[in-house]
């Protein structure tokens, strides 16, 4: 059975202070249920233009298929695009908003 | 914006005075495009860096050409031409041993042979049942489906005079009775039972424009063809041995695919000599029905190596008719180059790589592009198949336009990273295609960081000619003994058996290396002997693997080698190039710091005018210049005693994580804050006849390369090691007392 994880604001502070880097184990644990959700659904980040700026995409498993492709998303900070993903996948997982004061 | 244009060459690599041919498709019904010849001197149009720099050419292909379409046939097969001997079939029994791996939504043809005005088809259906289907639509369908991956005997006659039809399938294991033989016979209006040119297929059948279909997925051995409607006893025993004295009069055709494993041939044994031909290079050297598991090696039995595997998604050569040709200038200087064709959309960079003139080298150092590296990671598209991709990187994918465009397009196969479609590995890999991502401004960095190693040679002005794996593979020492010092890109891992004996032959006549990379030397390969572009791989007992070939397995077709990591097979690259493997990790890269073997006078050349104790606390990948995959030097795996480690990086993540075959059992300590071994060894030492290796164990030290204007300590050390190493002054190797007492 999974180690159940609390929806402790610390995790998300510290997450979005540092998306990518050393972490505390709480945070890894989490990080880990994160990355390895089901590839359908799944966000990732496309590079446009050949410059550091991305949009969301998300992937459907399906070879052959067209991923569904948000251009509306766009980053240009990949620690942005990290935090916002971060943000998607702890309302679905713990099912209410990252604490306000993070947002 | 995605691409609409792809396009690819004959050759990899071109001395001057010699031709390439150019083969281009237009993927959206463009009717022109524009090429020109443009020189490649960085790959990648990072913000921090120096951007993509090409060099437009004048060149004879200059201008406006006609673009079209050219599909890609995928899927393999095999072809016998059987002429008369099987166009006068009236009465036929066809039977082989099959492992079925895939279910499809359309047949999956075992043998067909068709033309003219008859034909017939053995296939599983849809369910997965065997049948038999004559081109007048007449078929019959046995009612239970066979298992998937396990072996059982197919079987079908047809008999002209009755018009009694059978198909049968015994399987070899019926497990306690729960997947039993099944037979089923009735007549039949078959018309005529093959006809035409007299052509069987395995593995496939044909359409009305004779394009092979509904291929099939699975292994297959000893097809047998009789000109008679047989009982299955007698076929069976005709499978065991196609001589059986009393039933092979009856042999129209019986194929041993253990025989000519490394090339393209399938051989009959019948008197008819019916040998075929292979069509997309399915895999040989594979388990038989009667494997025993006595042998490992198909070279130690091949009696039970009979078996080819077919996939309907194999691809060795997309067949496309050449666009334009290139004849190389005497003058065209030796470097990365690429056709660039632009309709619509972005570009496309057809790139090949130009040599100096043959035995006329243009500079004392060589470039070696890491073309089997290159290959391997061809049209790489793992990212939207696996849960575990984004857990494997430490952070979010990062995709390319190129990245959709493959997406849309199975069609271009897939990389040595990938299945096939039924679950097995891609074990072969052709550069007869598009490779979409051995191209600027992709995520491949195996080719894109080796653009910072150009961009550093060009800014530093230091005179370097370019060779690839291929090109030593098939030359060996003979080329690079037209260079001192030769330099490698930043993940040379993919090395085969030729390569490896010409690199340690110039290091042992006093030839210099500069390994600039990291997880380099890894895995061994096999290039096709008479296929040029293709090569082999098998994933074998050790190292990461996104897929694991079958036990028994291991040896590769094309010529006989034991596969998989070069440390498994006893020469881990510690020995060569001092250091090898020891950690992955994608999220954030390290610093090296200097050890206090810096200050050995051996190697004070490499440190002059860097004061820092910190090296490469910078960078384009990950922010620094120890990351993504580093070596670590190792007495018990080969490095040299007297090699000296220079400098060593630290303070790495839990995301990079040490390698898999240093953790012999499970265990919590495998992350970069914990496991001593998760450190990349920057590392010198001498060989003999006055050489010497450098390596700095990393990925990501090209990639630091760039950082200010190419003005910072890797950079300078860089510099500081390929002016020592193109120096004639041969090094001295120390004195083994001199060494021991120094040792900590």
């Amino acid at each position: 059975m999974a180690y159940p994880i609390e929806p402790d604001p610390a995790l998300a502070a510290e997450f979005k202070k540092t998306p990518l880097g050393h972490h505390s184990p709480a945070l890894q644990r989490l990080l880990r249920i994160f990355r390895t959700l089901p590839v359908a659904g799944k966000h990732a980040l496309l590079r446009v233009d050949h410059q550091r700026r991305w949009v969301l995409v998300q992937f459907n498993g399906r070879k052959g298929e067209p991923l569904t492709i948000h251009r509306d998303h766009v980053f240009t900070d990949w620690n942005e695009a990290e935090w916002a993903v971060f943000k998607l996948r702890w309302k679905a997982y713990f099912g209410s908003d990252v604490p306000e004061a993070l947002r | 914006m995605t691409r609409v244009l792809a396009g690819y060459t004959d050759r990899i690599s071109v001395c001057p005075g010699e031709t390439i041919a150019f083969k281009v498709s237009a993927e959206d019904g463009a009717s022109s495009y524009r090429a020109s010849l443009v020189r490649l001197h960085c790959l990648d149009s990072h913000r921090d860096g120096p951007g993509l720099q090409e060099e437009v050419v004048p060149c004879a292909f200059d201008g406006v050409h006609p673009a079209r379409h050219q599909p890609i046939h995928i899927g393999s097969c095999a072809v016998v031409d059987g002429g008369p001997a099987v166009a006068r079939l009236r009465s036929f029994s066809i039977a082989a041993m099959i492992w079925p791996t895939l279910r499809k939504d359309e047949d999956q043809v075992i043998a067909s042979a068709s033309g003219g005005e008859g034909g017939f088809a053995l296939a599983l259906d849809p369910g997965g049942r065997l049948t038999l289907s004559f081109s007048n639509g007449s078929r019959l369908t046995l009612k239970q489906p066979l298992l998937l991956r396990e072996w059982v005997l197919v079987a079908a006659s047809y008999d002209e005079q009755s018009g009694l039809a059978a198909l049968h399938a015994t399987p070899a294991n019926t497990h306690a009775g729960y997947f039993p033989p099944e037979h089923l016979s009735g007549v039949v209006e078959a018309g005529l039972a093959t006809g035409g040119e007299g052509t069987l297929v395995l593995a496939a059948g044909r359409d009305s424009q004779q394009r092979f279909v509904h291929h099939f997925n699975g292994k297959i051995d000893s097809p047998r063809l009789t000109d008679s409607a047989l009982p299955v006893e007698a076929l069976r025993r005709i499978v065991a041995d196609p001589f059986d004295p009393e039933r092979s009069a009856h042999v129209i055709g019986a194929w041993d695919f253990a025989q000519e494993m490394g090339r393209e041939t399938i051989v009959d044994l019948s008197p008819n000599r019916l040998d075929g031909r292979l069509v997309n290079m399915p895999t040989r050297a594979m388990k038989g029905w009667n494997w025993s598991g006595r042998w490992q090696d198909w070279k130690h039995a091949p009696q039970e190596y009979g078996a080819i595997h077919f996939h309907d998604d194999d691809l060795s050569d997309c067949r496309w008719e050449t666009d334009f040709t290139f004849t190389i200038p005497a003058d065209l200087p030796s470097g990365f180059y690429a056709a660039k064709l632009e309709s619509t959309g972005d570009p496309e960079h057809v790139v090949f790589f130009v040599r100096a003139p043959r035995g006329r080298p243009g500079a004392k150092a060589a470039f070696l592009a890491s073309t089997a590296t290159y290959m391997a990671y061809g049209n790489y598209r793992v990212m939207n198949r696996s849960n575990l991709y984004e857990m494997y990187l430490g952070q979010l994918p990062e995709l390319v336009e190129s990245d959709l465009f493959l997406n849309a397009r199975p069609q271009y196969g897939d990389s040595l990273y990938a299945t096939h479609n039924d679950g097995s590995g891609i074990s072969i890999a052709t550069r007869l295609r598009p490779i979409v991502n051995m191209r600027p401004n992709t995520t491949l960095s195996a080719f894109n960081d080796d653009g910072w190693i150009l961009g550093w040679f060009k800014a530093l002005g230091l005179e370097v000619d370019i060779i690839t794996d291929e090109d030593l593979h098939n030359e060996g020492l003979a080329l690079l003994s037209d260079y001192r010092l030769v330099i490698t890109g930043n993940h040379p891992e993919y090395v085969s058996t030729r390569m490896w004996d010409a690199f340690q032959a110039f290091l042992d006549r006093g030839g210099r290396l500069m390994y600039l990379g990291g997880n380099g030397f890894y895995w061994r390969i096999a290039y096709h002997s008479e296929v040029p572009g293709v090569l082999e791989l098998r994933r074998t007992e050790d190292g990461p693997r996104p897929w694991e070939a079958e036990p028994g397995e291991y040896t590769m077709s094309f010529n006989g080698e034991y596969g998989g990591l070069w440390r498994r097979a006893g020469r881990p690259p510690n020995g060569l190039i001092g250091v090898g493997f020891t950690a992955s990790g994608f999220d954030i890269s390290s610093y090296y710091r200097r050890t206090p073997e810096s200050a050995d006078p051996r190697v004070r050349f490499i440190f002059e005018g860097v004061e820092d104790e910190i090296i490469g606390n910078f960078g384009l990948a990950g922010g620094a210049a120890a990351g993504q995959e580093i070596d670590r030097y190792d007495r018990s795996l080969g490095s040299p005693p007297h090699a000296l480690v220079v400098a060593r990086s630290e303070d790495h993540t839990e995301e990079m994580m040490v390698a898999k075959e240093d953790m012999p059992a499970t265990n919590y300590i495998i992350g970069g804050t914990e496991n001593p071994l998760v450190h990349a060894d920057m590392t010198f030492f001498e060989t003999p006849n006055g050489g010497a290796v450098f390596s700095t164990g990393s990925i990501t030290w090209a990639a630091s390369l760039p950082y200010n204007g190419f003005d910072n300590n890797v950079s300078r050390v860089t510099a500081n090691v390929f002016r020592r190493f193109v120096d004639p002054a041969p090094f001295v190797l120390p004195r083994r007392e001199a060494v021991e007492a120094q040792a900590p």
